[in-house]
Order: structure tokens, then C-alpha cells, then sequence
């Protein structure tokens, strides 16, 4: 079912395009040899170069190209032979040199695509270009009554520019693209991905229209920094562009700023966006020239991406399309799923490491990473239910165990005589005993109120402590009630 | 004997290395010569604590026979080249108290060689001039004037201070830099030679810029043999510049006297431009003539896009210098003028702290790489300068180097052209074309004009072909014998 808007004259269809700024895994910054560590004392990784100081010269950074190209590689995309530096002029005092180094008319990296999973399948969306560019510094205004204070700390960390097509067409889509983005770039190791730090900020260019007519005028909303403003941005300035034009208005080009307190989007001052770039090659770069055997060899280190992950999970472990979606989304609970169903039943892995687990790691508010039940163990527990030592209802009270001591299930099995009864001997005598003990219920059954059997199989187990193996008591219950 | 600051470099080093003289008194020789010389102008800083206690680490590491191949030669600094805790201005009043805390690469392999340091030479603010008038810290008057007349000339610019430094024998070497002819033309006024290497011979780290795919470092000097001494010193591959290149650096010396025999030399027709004065003319083809006397082939070629070279020059040169520049806004180091806003105090400070000229290319270079205005002018100019290179690249495959004048006319009078900009850049017509190219070229003095100011000679050759450059302007000079020495 298609995203619309229900205006007042009739239905309004969305389209957007995302910027996403994406800080590149990096010790050191684009151009520089300064270190890129998040939080250091202001001012204190900053080079020569950085601070622009007469006669300093950039110099690429080797292991940022081959970030850009991996990127490249992880979105499908063509990645451009020769690519160039420009310099994209404006001043501003935390732009040290009153020009950013950028990628204008050449980026190393061409169209690509992003598939995302969505809940009534899947949709393709368009990369149209990622490019490299250097960051700016950091303006503080609020360290002092009169003046601002400038960090350079950030001034010149690599950042990749990932642009997609126009192709997304509501909220939704736009949040679930950021989410496959991110999950590609932890992937491939080029960004972490951390939107509260800013390594990962979107800008979402959007404007509405008649289902099927041309594009509208669309607005741009600056460096939004989580997934759930993204949609709200969006959907706010949807709505606000439908109102504009349902009034008889125009909606203005123009660059905006998501407020997330208030919820809402407004212009920035018209002197902060008027700006003419000047983009010129910058000359003290060369052109940036890959040659085919290091692109070949920058493919070779490249992880097995999510959708290839997923593809395989669906077909080796026979999970849902979904499953298999939520398990590859990190690489770290793809892998720790991988761990668990091998050898196993791949359902029961998933049911085990989505429910159970993710359940508890949520409301431990902890990672994957900091998880206190290894692979290895939950393995050990799902083992432990399938050849029969514990009851799949007492495996939930064992894994609690786990999770709260980080010991093996065998351990706490052990310990706690939680093992399943099998003995028939023992569970006859159970069964004796209840029936002995409610001959008023037993004749009541036998007198056809067969619902009372779900009663004398509760007895039996309350009676064993939960250990007896529900179908052993099944069996003989039944056997002794109705023979 | 002759004075110590009359010898060539290569004699001085000869002089050290015999120990007919110390370290020490060269150097006290030539600051003696610059304390008289003061009204020229032609330093900034002068440096003569630096200079003693350079020469006396000199004689230290001779007297343990660890000179290197310029040790205790005394040399001037164009105020360009950043030089750690030596005030670094670039003729500019925005660099006010400026001091690096770093050393470029040029500088630092000339002191790792063993020069010694006179000072920071005077400059046309940011090298931007043809005459060392836009400088902040005043203009530099050559040490020559016109027979009969005692009006104060200029040295021709920008390396303006570097040029009369070594005219006047203050600095047996300098070095300059040289965008469009900022090393060759002061050269040609001054009556010395000046070598501007291929674009990314020399590294540009630490190199104040003006405009970056242009600008080159070179020396300035009394005589080929000198400059290339100097070159060798200076030259080299750097990886804090990406566009400096790893071709090795050659014995420069070696082949200097190698000769002319066999050499082809391409004369351009169309560097006879309307209103050139007879006497260069004159003394161009009196170098054809010298030329072919030592055994050359003389070929006319043809360089069509020369007429267009000047213009496009005016073009890619501002534009870089315009976003070059940004960065002297108050913010960092050096000038800042208040403003009740960040917008007024980057006007206050540019306002103040940039000379005419400078304000002049800035705005130049913002407008042509403006939105509207790139594809005329920026983007077009990139194309001729494409034209410009082939022609050469064209002209290459017959010959093996071309000769032209340098400038079109000798020195003249301060205040005579400085307030004509298109007059100014007019100097440039001849030089501007190997910049362009990124060729390596070099003037040597070549003879005197109707008043008894020196006219040089251009050579230009292949890319780091400055060998065979250096090899034809060895004869060039032989045959030449220019001995005129200014007066001052």
C-alpha cells in the first residue's frame, strides 16, 4: 500500500532524496596525519595542515581512499578510475583554510543501489554518487557571554558523502534506508555508524506531489542525527508543503532545520544557504587514480554483506524472509546466530537469540557485544532440550540463570535438579498419587468431561517439581484414566 | 684580492674549502655590505645573529670535515619561504607578527647543506607584482640606475629583494619563487641570473602560495654555475607535497660545460611582439647569433597560443590566489581587526591587511570562478593553458631549447607603471608561457640597454630537462660576458 498524504483536494505522494554524511573508520584525518579520536581535549588533534597555516599542503590519505572504494564496493556501485579534489569555498571560522576539499564533478564512487527490506517485501533504491570531503570544525557559542570558540579537532576527519536517488517515497522507506546504510557500512568497517557522535548525519531533501506528475519543489533539511527524527522530519515537512500548496501557496527552495523538541522543520536565515561555492579543482592534489589490481584487491577484503547473509540464512536455516532480516541488520547477531544454529535447528536458533536473548539484552539495556551468554552456551542449552534432558518450559528458567551468572546450562541444570524425569516408574507413582488423591475429578472425567485431563497432567507436573517429561506423562495419564 | 662579497658562490666555496678565508668572515662581509646597502630596501628581517652563529656552526663542522656542499655560503630568503622562528610576512601586513614554527622544505635542505642566513628578502606582497612596489614593507630600488640619471629604479619583481640582494652583492645566492616570472624578470632588471625550475622540481611545502599549480621555487644568483649549485641544494622529491615529483635530482654541475654543439634551439616568431624596443630585439638575435657560433641549430618554431597566454595567466593565477587567500582572516594568526560580527571583522581584517594588488586578483579570482562566470573565464583559460603546453610539448619534438628575451624592456623608474595594472602585467608576456607549461626557464644577463641597464635572455627547456637549460645558458653566458655591475 503506497504512502500518501490525504490532503483536503484529494491525495499527495512523497519523494526523497537522503544526503547521508558518513565519518570514515580512520586513525588519521583526509589530509593529515592528526588523529581522529572522539572527545579529546578541543584543539588538541590538530596539525599544520588542518589549521591551515601559510604554505601547508593536503596530502591524501591512503587508507581513507580505500575506505571510500570499500563503501563503494559494499553498495554495488561503479567505482570511478580517476576521480578529483575540489575546493568548495566559504568562510567560516572553524573552516581553517575558507574552503572544504571536496568532490564536485568527479567522486570516486558512482551509481550503486541499497535494497532495503521492507514488511510487504523488498524495494531498490538508487545511489546516484559517494564522494570524499573533509569535515569542518566545531563553532562553540556558549563558552563565553561575548565571543565563540573554535575546536579543530574535527577539522579535516574524512567523511564520505552518500547520495541517493530521489526514489524513496515515505518515512518509512527513508528509515529504513538509513538502517541499511548504517548496517552496510558497519559491515564493510568504513563508518561506525554512531549517530549521537555525528559520525552518521542526514540531510533529506523533500517535496511532495500529485500521484504520477512531475517532481515538486522540494527542501532541503539539514544534519538530522537519528533515524526517528529523520521520519519525523519528514513527515512534518511533507505535511507543512501539502498545507502550503492546498492554500494556494508555492513552496519555496530552501535549506531547513529539524527542530526535535518542537518536532518541526524551519528555515534557516536565507544568509546561511546564499552561498556561491566557487568549486574549482584543487591544484594542490593531483588527480586520485585507482588502478583495476587495487580495486581487485580492496573486493577481496570484503565481508559477506547482509543481503547475501540473509539470502543464505533463508536458504541454510530455513528462517523467514523477516527472521533473516533482523538476524544479518548487525554483523555481530549474524554471527552470533550463525554460531548457534550450526548443528542445530536454525528455527530454534532464531526463536532462541530474537526472542529470549534480544528480549533480555533489551532489558538489560546491553549489546550483542556485552552479552553474558555466549553462542557456545545458549547452543548448549537448545541442546539440552532437544535430546531431552530439560523441558522446553524449564529451558526459559535456565537461560534467565545463565544470563544473570554467565554460567552453562549443564551447570545450572545440574545444580538445581532441573533434569526432566523419564523414569515411567516414577512418574506412574506421580500419577497415582493425583488420581488417588482426586477420585471426585476422576470420575467426573471418566464420566466425559474430557477438559479435566489438561487438570491431571498440571497435578503430575506441579507434583514433580516441572522435571517429568510432558509426553511420558501424557502417555501414561492417558493410559490410566481411559484404560 | 678581491673583495669576499665579489666572488661568484662557486668561488667562495672553493675559497672555504681552502681556508682562505673562515666562514665567519664571509659572512661578516656580506653583513657589512647589507648594513650599507640599507637603503635598497631589499630585506624584511634581516637576520645577522642567525647569520654569525650559522657560520660559526659552519667553520665547526669544516674544521671536523663535515661541510656539506653549500657550507657557510651566505644566503638571502625571499619572504615567502617560512622559516622557523623568523618573522614570515610575504610582504603582507595581514601576516603581522606572524613567526612559524616550522621550516620549508627548501630552507631546510639549504641549511642541511650548510647555508648560512642573511635575512628575509623583500617581496611584492604575496609575490604578486612585477616590481616590488605592492609590498607592505615598501619598495625595493635596484642597485642600478640609468647612465646620467639617478632616479630610483625597480628590480623588477617579485623576487624584488632577493634580485637586488644579489645584484648588490649582499647575498651571494637567494632564493626566490616564481609564478609567472617572478624569478626570471627581477633576474633580467637586476643583471643576474634567475632559474625557475619544472613545476614540481622543488618542493612548496612551506612555501607561502599565491598560485599553486604555478608557483615554483628557484634560485637567483651571479652565474649559471652558481645557480645550479643552488638548485642542486634546493631540489628534490617531497611527499608533503603531492605535487612535487620523485624524478631524481641530477649533478647539475657536471654537465654545465658540455657546450652547444649539435643542440637545437627553437626560436618562437611569435615572441616578436609589436613595440618591442630595438635593443632587445637587438640582443636576441645577438644570442641566436652566439648560439650558433658554439655549434647549435637554429630553428624557428612556432608557439601558436602565446598571445593568449598573459590573459589566461590573469585568469588561473587569481583564481587560485583568490581561495588561497581565504585563509588570512583574522582568525588564527596574524592581522586581526576587530568587527561588531564574524562577516565585519573578516572585512576589517582582509581590509586592512591586503595591499591594492592583492584586493585587485582576489576579486579577479572570485569572479571568474563564479557561478555564471566559470565556464568563460576558468574553465576556458584551463583549456588554453592545455593549448599552451602542447604548443611547447609541439615545438619539443623538434627542438631541444627555446630562446626568447626575458622581459620586454629593462628596469624602469618606481612609480612609472604602478598605476597601470595592464602596463605591469605586461612584463610577464615572455615569461608567463613556461609557467604556464610548468617548463623550466632561466635568465642570464646578456647585455646592456641604450641607458646601461641590464637585458637578459631566456632559455626554456623540456620538463626536468634543466641540465641541457642549464648546459645552453652556460654558453649563453660565456659568449655574452656580461661583466656590468650596478653601481650602488
Amino acid at each position: 500500500m503506497a504512502y500518501v498524504i490525504e490532503g483536503a483536494t484529494g491525495t499527495w505522494e512523497l519523494v526523497i532524496g537522503l544526503e547521508v554524511h558518513a565519518q570514515v573508520i580512520s586513525k588519521a584525518k583526509l589530509f593529515s596525519g592528526a588523529s581522529t579520536d572522539f572527545g579529546a581535549t578541543p584543539n588538541s588533534q590538530v596539525s599544520l595542515v588542518d589549521a591551515a597555516m601559510p604554505g601547508m599542503l593536503p596530502v591524501i590519505n591512503g587508507h581513507c581512499v580505500e575506505q571510500a572504494v570499500k563503501t563503494g564496493l559494499g553498495l554495488a556501485a561503479e567505482i570511478n578510475r580517476v576521480s578529483v579534489f575540489d575546493r568548495k569555498n566559504y568562510f567560516y571560522p572553524d573552516l581553517p583554510a575558507g574552503y572544504q576539499i571536496s568532490q564536485y564533478s568527479q567522486p570516486i564512487v558512482g551509481k550503486g543501489r541499497i535494497i532495503l527490506d521492507l514488511p510487504d517485501g523488498t524495494r531498490e533504491i538508487g545511489i546516484t554518487r559517494l564522494h570524499l570531503e573533509m569535515d569542518a570544525g566545531k563553532s562553540l557559542h556558549d563558552q563565553h557571554p561575548t565571543a565563540s570558540f573554535i575546536d579543530l579537532n574535527r577539522a579535516g576527519v574524512a567523511l564520505m558523502e552518500i547520495v541517493s536517488e530521489p526514489d524513496l517515497r515515505s518515512p518509512e522507506e527513508a528509515g529504513a534506508y538509513v538502517r541499511k546504510l548504517r548496517s552496510i557500512l558497519r559491515y564493510v568497517g568504513t563508518c561506525d555508524g554512531n549517530m549521537e557522535e555525528g559520525s552518521l548525519r542526514v540531510d533529506a531533501n523533500v517535496s511532495v506531489r500529485r500521484a504520477g506528475a512531475q517532481y515538486g519543489t522540494r527542501c532541503e533539511i539539514k544534519n538530522v542525527n537519528s533515524v526517528r527524527f529523520v521520519m519525523r522530519a519528514i513527515e512534518y515537512e511533507a505535511k507543512r508543503q501539502v498545507a502550503v500548496l492546498e492554500a494556494g501557496g508555492t513552496v519555496a527552495q530552501e535549506t531547513r532545520l529539524y527542530d526535535a523538541n518542537r518536532g518541526e522543520t524551519r528555515p534557516m536565515r536565507a544568509k546561511e544557504e546564499a552561498h556561491d561555492y566557487r568549486y574549482f579543482p584543487d591544484p594542490d592534489l593531483l588527480p586520485l587514480e585507482l588502478d583495476a589490481a587495487f580495486i581487485a584487491r580492496v573486493k577481496a577484503t570484503l565481508p559477506e554483506l547482509p543481503d547475501a547473509k540473509k539470502e543464505r540464512f533463508i536458504r541454510d536455516f530455513k528462517l523467514s524472509p523477516y527472521d533473516a532480516g533482523v538476524l544479518v541488520a548487525e554483523q555481530a547477531s549474524a554471527d552470533y546466530f550463525e554460531a548457534v544454529a550450526r548443528g542445530r535447528s536454525g528455527k530454534a536458533a532464531a526463536n532462541w537469540v530474537m526472542g529470549d536473548l534480544f528480549g533480555a539484552l533489551n532489558k538489560a539495556g546491553r549489546d550483542i557485544a556485552e552479552t553474558p551468554v555466549s553462542a557456545t552456551q545458549l547452543g548448549g542449552l537448545i541442546d539440552l532440550i532437544e535430546d531431552g534432558t530439560i523441558s522446553g518450559r524449564l529451558a526459559k528458567e535456565v537461560f534467565e540463570a545463565m544470563f544473570e551468572t554467565g554460567r552453562d546450562a549443564a551447570q545450572i541444570v545440574a545444580e538445581r535438579g532441573l533434569q526432566q524425569v523419564t523414569d515411567s516408574g516414577a512418574i506412574a507413582a506421580a500419577i497415582a498419587a493425583v488420581i488417588g488423591a482426586n477420585a471426585d475429578k476422576v470420575a467426573e472425567y471418566r464420566g466425559g468431561k474430557d477438559k479435566l485431563f489438561g487438570f491431571f497432567v498440571g497435578q503430575v507436573m506441579k507434583a514433580t517439581a516441572g522435571k517429568a517429561n510432558p509426553k511420558l506423562v501424557n502417555d501414561l495419564l492417558r493410559k490410566k484414566l481411559d484404560g | 684580492m678581491t673583495a669576499l662579497t665579489d666572488l661568484t658562490l662557486a668561488a667562495a666555496r672553493e675559497g672555504l674549502a681552502a681556508k682562505r678565508f673562515s666562514a665567519r668572515e664571509l659572512a661578516e662581509a656580506h653583513l657589512t655590505a647589507m648594513e650599507r646597502a640599507r637603503a635598497l630596501n631589499a630585506f624584511i628581517t634581516e637576520t645577522p645573529e642567525r647569520a654569525l652563529a650559522d657560520a660559526a656552526a659552519s667553520d665547526a663542522r669544516r674544521s671536523r670535515g663535515e661541510a656539506g656542499p653549500l657550507d657557510g655560503i651566505p644566503i638571502a630568503v625571499k619572504d615567502l619561504f617560512c622559516t622557523a622562528g623568523v618573522a614570515t610576512t610575504a610582504g603582507s601586513h595581514i601576516l603581522h607578527g606572524f613567526r612559524p614554527t616550522y621550516e620549508s622544505t627548501v630552507t631546510a635542505k639549504l641549511w642541511q647543506a650548510g647555508a648560512v642566513m642573511l635575512g628575509k628578502a623583500n617581496l611584492d606582497e604575496f609575490a604578486m607584482g612585477s616590481s616590488n612596489e605592492t609590498s607592505h614593507h615598501g619598495p625595493v630600488v635596484s642597485p642600478w640606475r640609468r647612465r646620467g640619471d639617478n632616479r630610483p629604479l625597480v628590480p623588477g619583481g617579485s623576487s624584488g629583494g632577493s634580485a637586488a640582494a644579489v645584484a648588490a652583492r649582499i647575498a651571494m645566492g637567494a632564493t626566490g619563487t616564481d609564478t609567472g616570472g617572478s624569478i626570471r624578470q627581477p633576474a633580467a632588471f637586476s643583471g643576474i641570473v634567475g632559474l625557475k625550475p619544472t613545476y614540481g622540481r622543488c618542493s612548496r611545502w612551506g612555501i607561502v602560495a599565491f598560485a599553486s599549480s604555478l608557483d615554483q621555487a628557484g634560485p637567483l644568483a651571479r652565474s649559471v654555475r652558481d645557480a645550479a649549485i643552488l638548485l642542486g641544494a634546493m631540489a628534490g622529491h617531497d611527499p608533503k607535497d603531492s605535487t612535487s615529483v620523485a624524478t631524481p635530482v641530477p649533478d647539475y654541475e657536471q654537465t654545465l660545460q658540455a657546450g652547444v654543439k649539435g643542440l637545437r634551439v627553437g626560436i618562437p616568431r611569435e615572441y616578436r611582439v609589436d613595440g618591442m624596443p630595438v635593443e632587445v630585439e637587438a640582443l636576441w638575435q645577438r644570442g641566436i647569433e652566439w648560439l650558433r657560433a658554439g655549434g647549435a641549430a637554429i630553428e624557428e618554431i612556432s608557439l601558436p597560443h602565446t598571445r593568449y597566454a598573459l590573459p589566461t595567466y590573469y585568469i588561473v593565477a587569481p583564481a587560485e590566489a583568490s581561495s588561497n587567500l581565504a585563509r588570512y582572516d583574522g582568525v588564527r594568526y596574524g592581522l586581526r581587526v576587530p568587527g561588531g560580527s564574524v562577516d565585519a571583522m573578516y572585512a576589517n581584517t582582509r581590509g586592512a591587511g591586503f595591499g591594492r594588488e592583492v584586493r585587485r586578483r582576489i576579486l579577479i579570482g572570485t569572479y571568474v570562478l563564479s557561478a555564471g562566470y566559470y565556464d568563460a573565464y576558468y574553465r576556458k583559460a584551463q583549456r588554453v593553458r592545455a593549448l599552451v603546453r602542447r604548443d611547447f610539448d609541439q615545438a619539443f619534438a623538434r627542438v631541444d631549447v627555446v630562446l626568447t628575451p626575458t622581459a620586454p624592456s629593462a628596469a624602469f623608474a618606481i612609480g612609472e607603471k604602478s598605476g597601470d595594472p595592464i602596463a605591469m602585467y605586461l612584463n610577464d608576456v615572455f615569461t608567463v608561457p613556461a609557467s604556464l607549461a610548468g617548463l623550466p626557464g632561466i635568465s642570464v644577463p646578456a647585455g646592456l640597454d641604450a641607458h646601461g641597464l641590464p637585458l637578459g635572455l631566456q632559455l626554456i627547456g623540456r620538463p626536468f630537462d634543466e641540465p641541457t637549460v642549464l648546459q645552453a645558458a652556460t654558453a649563453l653566458e660565456t659568449a655574452a660576458g656580461f661583466t656590468a655591475r650596478p653601481e650602488v
